[in-house]
């Protein structure tokens, strides 16, 4: 018997098969219990076997034919249709996503958080004190008595109150009474920063009534100016990563220090604005000055507690807001205070910038 | 301090210019603040000769000249001034200079069609005079061509910051020894011979107040003749900075910038009787020579005579006897006052003056008679007069200070190996005097102080004026010794603290700010509770005036700027001390995290519809994850009241570790706190109280308790409870949390509803338990346990099983 008809006549409907219901129809109706090709096997049975050897591979050949065809369509229809269902799926990905606010670290506190590293790494802790201040650790124990022409200079915020030893209160005018605390407390040797904020009755368009500073204090036996300059060099040279750093220190005067330095560095101007680096008396540069150090008095030392016979080192001074300034590149110290969120996003930093030593302290624009 | 090169050069023999003068007082400590250089102003400017003057063609007031510059053809220049003629020697102004009076930049232009190639000047657009009837006539000497700055001499100005420990140098005289000290000169000597008196005294001095006035010099010149001083005189003083008065005025003020040494001429006529150095009586008030009325009091010393106080010592002389035009003998007031009491008046009475800045800081008690020897030969020099004797009466403290000192100091605290004798040498330089205390030049030294240098009083202001002298930037740099092996960390658990909470914020998204430490009084008021806030008693404004009491008011503040500027979202917060009063009248300054979240928490949206405003919850937010990352345990916190009157009362909410212990406050702004803000929106607030926090307890340990996953999968069951309205979620959910707790590892409050089928004053909570079986899965029957368990803890709240 010739199935071959029957066989083409299968596989031109199940590949005009236009959906999938047609197509199971189809194969209810060629495979399905009472199906044609099922009915043809059936008759196998029946057969001689000789009849049977003859017709059973042509019935077998085209059931499989079948089955592969009913398959195939039924892959090609469902693929058509995740096709269609994918393309009306579709959405508009220009679309903006949820927005995540971004948060930010103030200049201040990255800086702090960057002396703090670099200093670390000298071996200097971070120490703090109070920012109402009595006036024996602000003034007189740094050798400013009542009477000294420098606390004038100081431009004092005063409080009508007084301690319970008769101590005149009021907002310290630097963090250097940080060091008369730390020595009191922690003893020598001793190696300390102290950032912190601190207050003068001052304000115009370069100075706000507050401000930061950072403090350092080494005290231990054998220290010398030279250790004073090797230090603020490669303080300020791992604070701004260059190795061009050049310093020039001047003879100056502070109650507290004696010797007393004051620390230019060399400078040129990109772009107007100034860039550290270089020295100053290079064509092109200038000097700044950025910090005012020197030896520590030997009445502070003794004002602390400490034998000056004994003990001997440098003390060290610097505005944290310069610093951020002449680093980052701001130009208005008042915008620092101001929480203006624009300058927040613009010049704050994102809370995974985090200054290591291995990565530089610094963070590039 | 101002003072002309010109001025220096009369005590300092030197070929030195100014740029090497600047570079070398900055060396030695005298901070260059500007040089004022005459010569900058005057390129461009040189001596020309007018060859012809013909008639401008076409102006009647005009000129045509033509000049000679010295090279070239010469230059055709159109004038006006009247005195323009040929054959004078005038100064002409280059194309390409500037004018100095008016700052315009000279071109080649045409003038009414005729072209000029520069301008005659006149003495006032040089700015070296008023005068400006024509153009300036220089001598027929005068070097055609010559830069006229060179011709005219200009005198280049120095200004110098010096520090409060070198009265010394608030004379000229003293800066030029410093500068021959670091070898830029000769120092000349100080020619101040005794000028003998013809007559005695007639006026009586007297001391009644040896502690403030231990010496009081002081003679009378007769017969002299006032007016305006010389040019020389003037055109030092004017490059002081002050004033030319009178010749009388003029040479005290003369001999106080050259010597630091003040002095005062009182104008003999006026005074009646003795003359007295006496403390003021309380209440007793005299007029100033700056015209303002003083009262003073009896810790101030004055100079008075019987019929008042003439001069607040030291300070500021009296209006009433100074010398004007008319005087015609004059007492001359040398003396020396106390630093201290000096100080104290001046800060008393506010009242700076050179006088004063020079006597607080300590003048030398050795120089009275060659200062009044000096003050009589001037004054006689220029107004004439014949001179009393002098009256000396009490004696200044002349102790010389010697100081004790090895020269092998200055290497152990300057860094820096200077032999001996270089060392003695500087200090000689200076008007030390050294001697060998013991056999051998290196040995201990003592080091006589010279009397102008108050500020030097132990070896290491000695080791100061070699060094200085010797120069900072010959010191080489040595390194710090440094630990062995890495550096260890140096924060403390506080600062570790408020880094982590810093960093922890920011990527939640909020933005730091760093506001004033002090506020308006009223606003700091409105967070200060009971606490009696710090005011200053001289604040630069009312604005900032009152520490803060809390983080929350600069933040509002701020973000009230913020929102003005037409901000709609923001996120701000501030770590920092809020300032509150410790034992013993210190203050107590507390770390303090300050959160502000005002405007819009999300923008309207294609996806969310409408902006949603910032509510309570999400301040809750902020407060439960950033005391999570300062290491509160924030699952041992309680909800409760009373957050303080800033807040909302039916919005906000104190954690608390324990009933007392508040680590945080949150919540929505009060509306009369907005109001007096005049902030306007929906405004959430966070305080926390990072102090507050409990540290870890015993040695830090990197190794955590020990851990594994539950091998037999978790189960959650939901539960729904019907309770009383009042009752705090919080409070169920923790009874239900710990029903079990070998079985229950969470519980999550997913459902708050009210209405429809619940009764009236109670609300269903609906919660998700998770259970965790650990040995084996749970059989129906432990299920059953389980929940029973959890059904009898919620009905203990009064919650019962919503059906």
């Amino acid at each position: 018997m010739d199935y071959a008809a029957t066989g083409q006549d299968a596989l031109s409907r199940i590949e005009g098969a236009g959906d999938l219901d047609t197509l199971e129809a189809l194969r209810v109706e060629f495979l399905g219990k009472q199906g044609s090709i099922s009915g043809l096997l059936k008759t196998l049975g029946k057969m001689t076997p000789d009849e049977r050897k003859e017709e059973g591979p042509k019935i077998h050949a085209l059931r499989e034919s079948v089955t592969g065809a009913i398959a195939a369509r039924k892959d090609a229809l469902e693929s058509a249709a995740l096709e269609a269902r994918l393309a009306a799926e579709t959405i508009d990905l220009s679309l903006p996503a949820p927005e995540t606010p971004r948060g930010s670290v103030h200049p201040i506190s990255q800086v702090m958080d960057e002396l703090a590293e670099v200093f670390a790494d000298l071996g200097f802790a971070v120490a703090t004190g109070p920012e109402i201040e009595d006036d024996w650790h602000n003034f007189t124990a740094l050798n400013m008595p009542e009477t000294h022409p420098a606390r004038a200079m100081h431009d004092t915020f005063y409080f009508p109150d007084r301690d319970e030893k008769g101590r005149e209160m009021l907002l310290r005018t630097h963090t250097s009474p940080v060091q008369i605390r730390s020595m009191i407390e922690k003893g020598a040797p001793i190696r300390i920063i102290a950032p912190g904020r601190v207050y003068r009755s001052d304000s115009d368009a370069t100075h706000t009534p507050m401000f930061h500073q950072v403090e350092g204090l080494v005290i231990d036996k054998g220290i010398h100016l030279g250790h004073l300059k090797w230090t603020l060099e490669t303080f300020l040279k791992a604070y701004f990563e260059r190795d061009d750093i050049v310093l020039r220190l001047r003879p100056s005067y502070f109650p507290f220090t004696e010797p007393s330095v004051e620390v230019d560095v060399g400078y040129s101007q990109e772009n107007g604005r100034r860039v550290v680096g270089g020295s100053g008396d290079a064509p092109g540069h200038a000097w700044m000055e950025v910090l005012g150090s020197g030896m520590v008095n030997r009445r502070v030392i003794e004002a602390a507690g400490l034998d000056p016979d004994e003990w001997q080192g440098f003390a060290f001074g610097t505005g944290v807001d310069r610093l951020a300034m002449l680093k980052y590149g701001m130009d208005d110290l008042r915008a620092f205070f101001d929480g203006d969120v624009r300058w927040l996003s613009h010049y704050g930093f994102s809370a995974m910038d985090v200054p290591t030593l291995s990565g530089g302290v610094g963070t590039p624009a | 301090m101002k003072f002309s090169l010109s001025w220096l050069k009369q005590y300092l023999e030197t070929d030195a210019g100014i740029e090497d003068v600047a570079a070398t007082l900055n060396r030695i400590g005298i901070e260059v603040e500007g040089i004022e250089d005459p010569a900058e102003k005057l390129a461009g400017f040189c001596v020309a000769k007018v060859l012809t003057a013909a008639k401008h063609p076409d102006a009647d007031k005009l000129q045509v000249l033509s000049v000679d510059t010295g090279e070239g053809d010469p230059l055709q220049v159109v004038c006006g001034a009247p005195n323009a003629r040929a054959g004078m020697l005038g100064v002409l102004g280059l194309p390409g200079a500037s004018v100095p009076a008016n700052g315009m930049v000279l071109k080649k232009s045409a003038i009414r069609g005729v072209e000029s190639n520069g301008m005659m000047c006149s003495v006032r657009e040089l700015e070296l005079g008023d005068a400006h009837e024509g153009i300036i006539e220089l001598p027929e000497d005068a070097p055609v061509g010559m830069a006229f700055a060179d011709y005219h001499g200009a005198d280049p100005v120095i200004d110098v910051s010096i520090t409060p420990n070198r009265p010394d140098c608030m004379g000229v005289y003293g800066i030029a020894r410093d500068l021959a000290a670091a070898g830029l000169g000769t120092l000349k000597p100080i020619e101040a011979d005794d000028v003998a008196g013809t007559f005695p005294c007639p006026v009586e001095i007297r001391i009644e107040d040896a502690e403030g006035c231990p010496a009081f010099h002081g003679r009378v010149i007769k017969g002299v003749t006032n007016g305006p001083s010389p040019q020389w005189l003037q055109d030092c003083l004017k490059a002081a900075g002050q004033r030319p008065i009178s010749a009388l005025v003029d040479a005290t003020n003369f001999v106080m910038l050259a010597y630091g040494r003040p002095a005062h001429a009182y104008d003999l006529a006026k005074l009646s009787g003795a003359v007295t150095a006496r403390r003021a009586k309380d209440g007793e008030k005299v007029t100033a020579l700056n015209e303002k009325e003083y009262t003073l009091d009896a810790s101030m010393t004055v100079i008075a005579d019987e019929a008042g106080v003439h001069d607040i010592a030291g300070i500021m002389g009296g209006e009433h006897s100074g010398c004007e035009e008319a005087t015609t003998d004059v007492l001359l007031e040398i003396a020396y006052f106390d630093p201290q009491r000096i100080a104290l008046t001046g800060r008393a009475l506010n009242l700076t003056s050179d006088a004063r800045a020079r006597f607080e800081r300590g003048i030398d008690p050795a120089f009275l008679d060659t200062g009044l020897n000096l003050l009589t030969a001037l004054i006689q020099s220029l107004c004439g007069g014949e001179a009393s004797e002098v009256v000396r009466v009490g004696a200044a403290p002349a102790t010389p200070r010697i100081v004790h000192f090895d020269p092998a100091l200055t290497g152990d605290l300057g860094g820096v190996v200077i032999g001996p004798e270089q060392q003695q040498a500087i200090l000689e330089s200076l008007g030390f005097s050294v001697v060998a205390e013991q056999a051998g030049h290196d040995k201990a030294w003592a080091v006589t102080v010279p009397g102008w240098r108050p500020d030097v009083d132990g070896a290491p202001d000695i080791v100061e004026e070699v060094v200085r002298i010797f120069g900072l930037d010959n010191i080489e740099s040595v390194a710090l010794p440094r630990a062995d092996g890495v550096a260890l960390p140096t924060a403390t658990p506080a600062q570790k603290l408020e880094r982590r909470v810093r960093r922890a914020a920011a990527a939640r998204g909020l933005n730091e700010a760093v506001t004033w430490s002090f506020l308006p009084e009223a606003e700091a008021e409105a967070f200060a509770g009971e606490a009696k806030l710090w005011v200053l008693a001289n604040p630069i404004s009312e604005d900032l005036k009152a520490m803060r009491p809390s983080l929350l008011p600069g933040l509002i503040s701020a973000a009230k700027r913020n929102l003005d500027r037409g901000s709609s979202s923001l996120r701000l917060f501030e770590l920092g001390r809020r300032y509150l009063r410790g034992k013993g009248g210190a203050s107590d300054e507390r770390l303090t995290l300050g959160v502000i979240l005002a405007g819009d928490k999300t923008p309207r949206g294609w996806a969310s519809g409408k902006a949603v405003a910032f509510d309570a919850y999400d301040a809750k937010a902020e407060a439960m994850a950033l005391l999570a990352e300062a290491g509160a345990p924030v699952e041992k916190l309680q909800v409760m009241g009373e957050a303080g009157p800033q807040f909302h009362p039916g919005q906000s909410a104190t954690l608390r570790l324990g009933p007392k212990n508040v680590l945080a406050r949150f919540g929505m702004l009060h509306p009369a706190i907005a109001k007096q803000f005049d902030i306007a929106g929906s405004v959430a607030l966070v305080e926390i109280f990072l102090d507050a926090i409990p540290g870890k307890k015993g040695a830090a340990s990197f190794t955590r308790t020990s851990y594994t996953p539950p091998a037999l999968q978790s189960v959650t069951r939901d539960f729904a409870f019907l309770v009383p309205a009042e009752l705090p979620a919080a409070d169920l959910v923790r009874v239900v949390q710990g029903a079990d707790k070998a079985n229950i590892v969470a519980a999550r409050l997913f459902d708050d509803f009210r209405g429809q089928g619940v009764p009236e004053g109670q609300k269903s909570l609906a919660l998700e338990v998770t259970l965790q079986p650990l040995e084996k899965s749970y059989k129906e029957a432990d299920l059953k346990a389980i929940s029973e368990k959890v059904t009898q803890a919620a009905a203990k709240l009064g919650a019962t099983l919503r059906g």
